[in-house]
């Protein structure tokens, strides 16, 4: 099984977050960058699929040079080939062409992705690749077991789960669930000089166009100070809530 | 050329989330001086969207769909937009929603946003607003493709009563091998989830351990809450992870949250800030968490909380 895990290069969750050029352009001033979350489990869970079952698991983000230390860590986690698309990922619809292309190029079985970037949050470039190369697809997807080219994916919907037959090739906006938090792994001294040595290839972009344009960022306004209610006067708690908030 | 908006239902039940995005798909027909026309599938009374300023109604009745299907009612919508020569389609943010948006994003060759959260600042260009980072911003981008896919962020725009007269109009489609198969669903029937809540009680490290989670639940039952938690409580087993809120869980966008024992990591802030009311119960008043709520009582959840059920129950009693 050949599998392509999606990488986006975030943020780190702790980040402060502001914006510079005239609040166009994200400040990455004093920011690290860390693999997107939801691609952390994700890729975990092909590691798992790489010992237990054998699969090559290569690793792709588009981005510019700025990026490839995150591809480096996962060539340390255990990837065996990362791959950079060299552009500025500028849009959902922009991203999943590139990836289509990647992912046509190499003939993979499983290409897995994160639910969304905890950057842009737009959670659709797995949706969008899926359709692109006419892939199986399951969204938000908390388990998953390959058997052959046959899948078996649990899927979290709104209040539950749901246990989902499909078949390779096969596309997954995966999140916490592939894989539990303690299972995620920190690379260690041998992984890290060993993912020296691997391969990192620079493909330049196909040519496709952006279908969104960010013109610009704003921030919430910064909130009032709390209503301190004191322990004793719980009566107070539910009159406030009733009264002045109006949501009881 | 009317604006397009997907209803979901949930046994043949328009869902909240459905009636908001017909909510927002009036404002936006308005804004261009069109009309809305809904999609909806195995709906028991699909006229209800009147009430919301949606004038026609698709309907699709297929026992084949009785199942979320991703594909085929991508499908569906893609159809509907073609026959209706319609421009934008409008979806909700739950969790079926936005498992359609990239399929039909594709499909469509449409500009996607998702995460809207005010009507358009402009429609031409056609440029909304969204959140991004994890509510820490808003971000204002321009479609700038002839489709557009719009997924609206949950109690963001609010519903919108506009009654007008609408028709319901049988659809069909052809039909659509999926080859992504629901086997089963583990489903708390008795349980509001908690996207669909409009309170959510959410306990964290300071409960101690997960016997003493009666008392969020009993807290939830009284407010017909959900129940969430913070994610060391999920990590460490005392939870399932689909109660996880926070950044790399579920997002909350309730109209009150309650968070009990939950010091306020900035994940966890991020990822409930768009609820529009929040309280904290925390024994520590340096918890971060009173920075970011609007109501809090610096106290033993183990003494406050119990007392908070007996005098809601009493509040409920006689406001019945």
């Amino acid at each position: 099984m050949k599998i392509l895990v999606c990488i986006s290069h975030v943020p780190d969750t702790t980040s402060k977050i502001n914006f510079v050029e005239n609040d166009t352009k994200f400040d990455t001033n004093g920011v690290s960058f860390i693999i997107n979350p939801n691609d952390e489990f994700g890729l975990t869970r092909a590691m798992w699929f790489k010992e237990k079952q054998g699969a090559s698991v290569d690793v792709v983000n588009v981005g510019d040079a700025s990026t490839e230390p995150t591809l480096r860590k996962c060539l340390a986690i255990g990837a065996d080939n990362a791959i950079r698309v060299n552009a500025v990922p500028t849009d959902s619809y922009f991203v999943a062409s590139q990836l289509a292309e990647v992912v046509k190029n190499g003939s993979y079985d499983l290409i897995i992705a994160g639910r969304e970037s905890i950057d842009y949050n737009g959670g659709v470039v797995q949706g969008i690749l899926a359709d692109l190369v006419e892939a199986n697809f399951v969204n938000t997807c908390v388990g998953l077991e390959v058997d052959g080219t046959e899948a078996t994916a649990i899927r979290e919907i709104d209040g539950g789960k749901e246990t989902i037959k499909t078949s390779l090739p096969l596309v997954i906006g995966g999140q916490k669930g592939l894989v539990e938090e303690s299972d995620l792994r920190i690379p260690n001294m041998r992984g890290i000089m060993m993912a020296r040595k691997k391969p990192l290839t620079v493909v330049e972009p196909t040519s496709s166009e952006a279908y969104t344009k960010a013109e610009s960022f704003s921030k919430p306004e910064a909130k009032g100070s709390v209503t301190l209610v004191d322990a004793s006067n719980i009566d107070q708690l539910i009159d406030l809530l009733h009264k002045e908030a109006k949501v009881i | 050329m009317s604006v397009l908006v997907y209803t979901e239902t949930e046994n043949g039940i328009f869902k909240k989330a459905a009636f908001e995005a017909a909510s927002y798909a009036k404002g936006v027909a308005d804004a261009l001086g069109t009309s809305v026309t809904a999609l909806a599938i195995n709906a028991n009374s699909a006229s209800e969207l009147g009430k919301y300023g949606v004038e026609k109604i698709l309907h699709i009745s297929n026992e084949a769909l009785d199942t979320f299907k991703a594909k085929a009612y991508a499908a569906a919508i893609a159809e509907a937009s073609s026959q209706e020569n319609s421009e934008i389609v409008i979806l909700s943010s739950s969790a079926n929603s936005k498992y359609i948006a990239g399929l039909l994003a594709g499909k469509l060759k449409a500009g996607v946003a998702s995460n809207v959260v005010k009507l358009p600042l402009s429609t031409n260009p056609f440029t909304v607003e969204r959140t991004a980072f994890t509510n820490k911003a808003f971000q204002q981008t321009t479609i700038t493709t002839g489709k557009k896919v719009i997924c609206v962020s949950s109690n963001a725009f609010g519903l919108i009563e506009n009654e007008v007269s609408c028709e319901v109009v049988d659809f069909s489609i052809n039909q659509i091998t999926d080859t992504v198969e629901v086997v089963s669903v583990d489903k708390a029937s008795d349980k509001v989830s908690i996207a669909d809540a409009e309170v959510v009680v959410s306990g964290g490290r300071g409960l101690k351990g997960p016997e003493n989670w009666h008392l969020i639940e009993d807290l939830a039952a009284v407010l017909g809450a959900a129940t969430a938690c913070s994610k060391p409580v999920s990590d460490m087993g005392w939870r399932p992870h689909g109660e996880h809120v926070g950044q790399t869980g579920k997002p909350v966008a309730s109209n009150l949250y309650i968070a009990v024992g939950i010091s306020g990591a900035i994940q966890h802030l991020a990822g409930v800030s768009a609820s529009k009311t929040k309280v904290v119960i925390n024994t520590d008043p340096e918890a971060p968490f009173f920075k970011a709520a609007d109501y809090g009582i610096v106290g033993d959840a183990f003494e406050v909380v119990p007392e908070l059920i007996e005098k809601l129950k009493a509040f409920k009693a006689l406001s019945n």
